[in-house]
């Protein structure tokens, strides 16, 4: 055991650190680091800059304009990335399809897509959910009916994040409505611009605007949208979650965070002393701490298992259910730290607003974040459907 | 023992709760989140005239309750609807504290307070006091017959539709001294008073308020010079109580969409509500539930008794009924899913009213200190 990283990581942590540094633009960082939300512009210029320095895909193999890092630098990546307050790489065309596409699409689409990934000239969103099938994904109605060269595509896709950006969706779609639910979809790349599409925007609790719905009224998408064969989009789709689930325990925004809440609760005066003093809310922030390294290292001993080459297995529901259990511990420990000022609504949660806060530094969004987060335990596979998988690989003999 | 309403607070119960089921629709409600002024004047009259302002003073003030109980039902069946209209700070603490402390001419202002036509709102905190009742910096200074005020005062709710706001300023004494409080009624439009009006995440308006040496008359003062500090916390008190029944019957909303909603959402083609996963943690809620049930009827039973079990109780049942809150709004809306994260969905709103409750008048860690603190002398 040894717990360091090595010469050669510490290296590339040094370069990591000396780019954000460098190219990171100040206010950028700033604008994260008050957790509002970032418009489409700050994305693609965070993106424009990283695609220079070619590190805009650290996951994708070199063959295909990408880092090809493995598990271990990927990780030092995001967590200096983190502390930085860098903006997240937006994952829907970089880390979810594109991998789909690298391992199961044509010669033609990557050709095509790819390179339009990289240069932010497309931007994709992920339609798989829909008002029906949520946790059951697999009973998605969406129908996708050939004729002649083309799909017509009927149904409506909906928890759209930032579709009212995108230009393009993947979409899962019913293609066989006659066999077992999982054979029977296809998956299916479609140009928003096409007529038939329909985003309309659903406000969260917090004020913002990040997810859509997406209709479709026979929208005509050409045959050759179709990635890999037709009814094989479930194994595709599931691929896409099993591979693409390293930042899954979510470490960097955790440590992010925690230190805010203790640079806030150092600021916060809590009966004549700073709140940071005070036993009781010092101890929920070191229970948080406590958990998050120990976290810490569980999600590095996956990394460093996948970087030998071991496929996550259960692990990955177990650093779900944890990462974002303590990640909303500490939204919850922010919001505690603002007191009073947590109770006004910052009208413009996004970039843009130039009103002064009016709360002291670092209080303005902790509230609208607390309830924003509760989306980590519902997304990307619930917390229940993630113990069901523990469960089920644990005590049912089940994969 | 008898744990049941009397039979005038039973009827109160039951107009309330018939007039918002029928006029505080999610729709209703929603257009008045997204309004201007933060509450419905309309609402706001038609509640008046059912009485329920009046259920929050005592008959000696014009009105026909105002006790512990009487708050407790009133504040419960706002928080089932997620009533945002400014009940806890016109009545139970800016009406309170005029009762309390006002003259006799001071005190005809109760009149109008309570059919409605006069807002109040309280001026307590300040940007440094977080929840310590006993830290004030603003000032109240003597100059040539007049009291002249300067300082800040953080989040005051209801600021902008006051027409009186009750200030709170040292006469003398350092920050944290309890004595040398003074509370003084300053007209809304008393030059050298200016608001910085913002809408509050869980409905309603407040402001940031700047006192720029606001010259009263003497007779603006309410009570005797220096000597507010118990009547504040007896206030603070009364809208605890209010509070943890607003908490409470938010709590019991919450758990009815969640019960209705687990038996009607299907997937994986049958009710999500058949998973004993979820049966068990729905079953949690109700237990917590009523452990904040009877730690409101505590709270409210204990309000007007002898001051050190009144603060233990309300101490209890703020950090009881802050914790069952944040257990209530965030798997409430769990248990929903996505559903539950979108403005538009009842819960939404209640989830949010719960949490925000919970920055008034003490969190959950400042009730449990005041606990430790009364428990362990
Ligand atoms: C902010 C946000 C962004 C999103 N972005 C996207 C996106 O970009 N693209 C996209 O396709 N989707 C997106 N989603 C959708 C997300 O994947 C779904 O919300 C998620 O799959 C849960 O589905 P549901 O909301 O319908 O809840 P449901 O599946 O209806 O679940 C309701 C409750 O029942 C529980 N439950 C369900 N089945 C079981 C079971 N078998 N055992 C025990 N408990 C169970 C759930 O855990 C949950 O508590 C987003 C969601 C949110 C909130």
């Amino acid at each position: 055991m040894d717990l360091s990283f090595s010469a050669k990581e510490q290296a590339f942590r040094a370069e990591v650190r000396g780019f954000l540094a460098d190219k990171l633009p100040p206010e950028l960082a700033q604008t994260v680091r008050d957790g509002r939300g970032l418009s489409k512009d700050t994305y693609e210029r965070w993106h424009a800059l990283l695609n220079e320095q070619g590190w805009l895909a650290p996951n994708w193999p070199k063959e295909f304009g990408g880092c090809e890092w493995n598990a271990v630098q990927r990780h030092i990546f995001e967590d200096e990335c983190c502390r930085a307050h860098a903006p997240r790489i937006v994952p829907f065309g970089l880390s979810m399809l594109a991998p789909v596409l690298q391992k199961f699409g044509s010669k033609q689409q990557q050709d095509h897509y790819l390179p339009r990934i990289l240069s932010s000239q497309d931007w994709w969103c992920q339609g798989y959910s829909e008002p029906g099938a949520g946790s059951d994904l697999a009973s998605l109605k969406t129908k996708a009916v050939r004729d002649g060269d083309t799909y017509v595509v009927n149904g409506q896709k909906t928890w759209t994040t930032l579709g009212q950006y995108a230009n393009w969706i993947f979409c899962l779609v019913r293609t066989d409505p006659t066999v077992k639910q999982q054979a029977g979809i296809s998956f299916l790349l479609i140009d928003m611009d096409t007529p038939g599409v329909e985003v309309r925007p659903i406000i969260l609790l917090d004020g913002t605007h990040e997810v859509n719905e997406v209709w479709f009224t026979d929208v005509r998408v050409p045959v050759e949208n179709l990635v890999g064969e037709e009814n094989k989009g479930w194994t595709y789709a599931k691929y896409l979650l099993t591979h693409e689930r390293t930042n899954i325990a979510g470490v960097g925004f955790s440590q992010a965070g925690l230190a805010a809440v203790k640079r806030l609760a150092r600021s916060q005066m809590h009966r004549g002393r700073p709140l940071i003093e005070n036993p009781h809310f010092a101890a929920r922030v070191a229970r948080a701490e406590i958990d998050l390294m120990a976290m810490s290292t569980t999600n590095l001993r996956i990394i460093s298992g996948a970087a030998k080459g071991q496929a996550p297995g259960v692990e990955s529901s177990m650093l779900k259910v944890k990462g974002t259990q303590i990640r909303q511990e500490i939204n919850d420990l922010a919001r505690r730290a603002a007191g009073v000022y947590a109770m006004p609504f910052a009208s413009e949660a996004v970039e843009g607003s130039n009103e002064s806060p009016i709360g002291p530094e670092g209080t303005t969004h902790v509230a609208a974040q607390y309830f924003n987060n509760r989306k980590l335990s519902i997304f990307g596979g619930s917390n229940e459907i993630q113990r069901n998988i523990i469960a089920k690989v644990k005590l049912g003999g089940g994969a | 023992m008898n744990f049941d309403l009397t039979d005038e607070r039973q009827m109160l119960q039951d107009s309330l709760r018939r007039f918002l089921t029928d006029r505080y629709t999610t729709q209703v409600r929603n257009d008045i989140l997204n309004s201007d002024t933060g509450y419905s004047a309309e609402i706001w009259t038609q509640l008046a005239e059912l009485g329920i302002i009046g259920a929050l003073f005592t008959e000696d003030q014009g009105g026909y309750g105002g006790a512990g109980f009487d708050i407790a039902v009133v504040f419960e069946e706002l928080g089932r609807a997620g009533v945002v209209e400014p009940f806890l700070d016109s009545a139970v603490l800016g009406g309170g504290l005029i009762a309390a402390l006002g003259t006799e001419a001071q005190k005809t202002l109760l009149e109008q307070v309570i059919d409605g036509s006069l807002l109040l709102a309280f001026a307590h905190g300040e940007p440094a006091s977080r929840y310590d009742l006993s830290h004030v910096q603003t000032t109240a200074k003597m100059q040539d017959g007049s009291i002249v005020l300067s300082g800040r005062k953080a989040v005051v709710v209801n600021a902008e539709a006051a027409g009186f706001l009750i200030v709170s300023a040292r006469e003398d004494g350092a920050v944290m001294d309890q004595d040398g409080i003074s509370l003084f009624l300053v007209p809304a439009d008393t030059p050298g008073l200016s608001l910085r009006g913002y809408p509050l995440l869980a409905g309603g308006r407040a402001a940031e308020v700047e006192l720029d040496n606001v010259s009263l008359r003497a007779s603006s003062r309410l009570g005797v010079a220096g000597q507010a500090y118990p009547v504040i916390t007896e206030r603070a008190a009364a809208a605890s109580v209010a509070l943890a029944a607003e908490t409470l019957g938010a709590m019991e909303t919450a758990t009815v969409l969640t019960r209705d909603y687990l038996q009607t959402r299907q997937q994986f083609g049958r009710p999500i509500g058949s998973f004993q996963a979820l049966q068990h943690r729905m079953a949690d809620l109700l237990i917590e539930l009523e452990q904040a049930r009877s730690a409101v009827i505590n709270a409210a039973g204990h309000l007007e008794g002898e001051p050190y079990q009144r603060e233990l109780h309300i101490a209890a049942a703020r950090n009881l009924v802050a914790r069952t809150g944040r257990l209530v709004s965030e798997e409430t809306i769990q248990l929903h899913g996505g559903i539950a994260m979108t403005q538009e969905y009842e819960l939404a709103h209640i989830a949010k009213r719960i949490t925000m409750a919970d920055h008034r008048f003490g969190d959950a860690d400042y009730h449990l200190e005041q606990f430790i603190d009364l428990s362990t002398t």
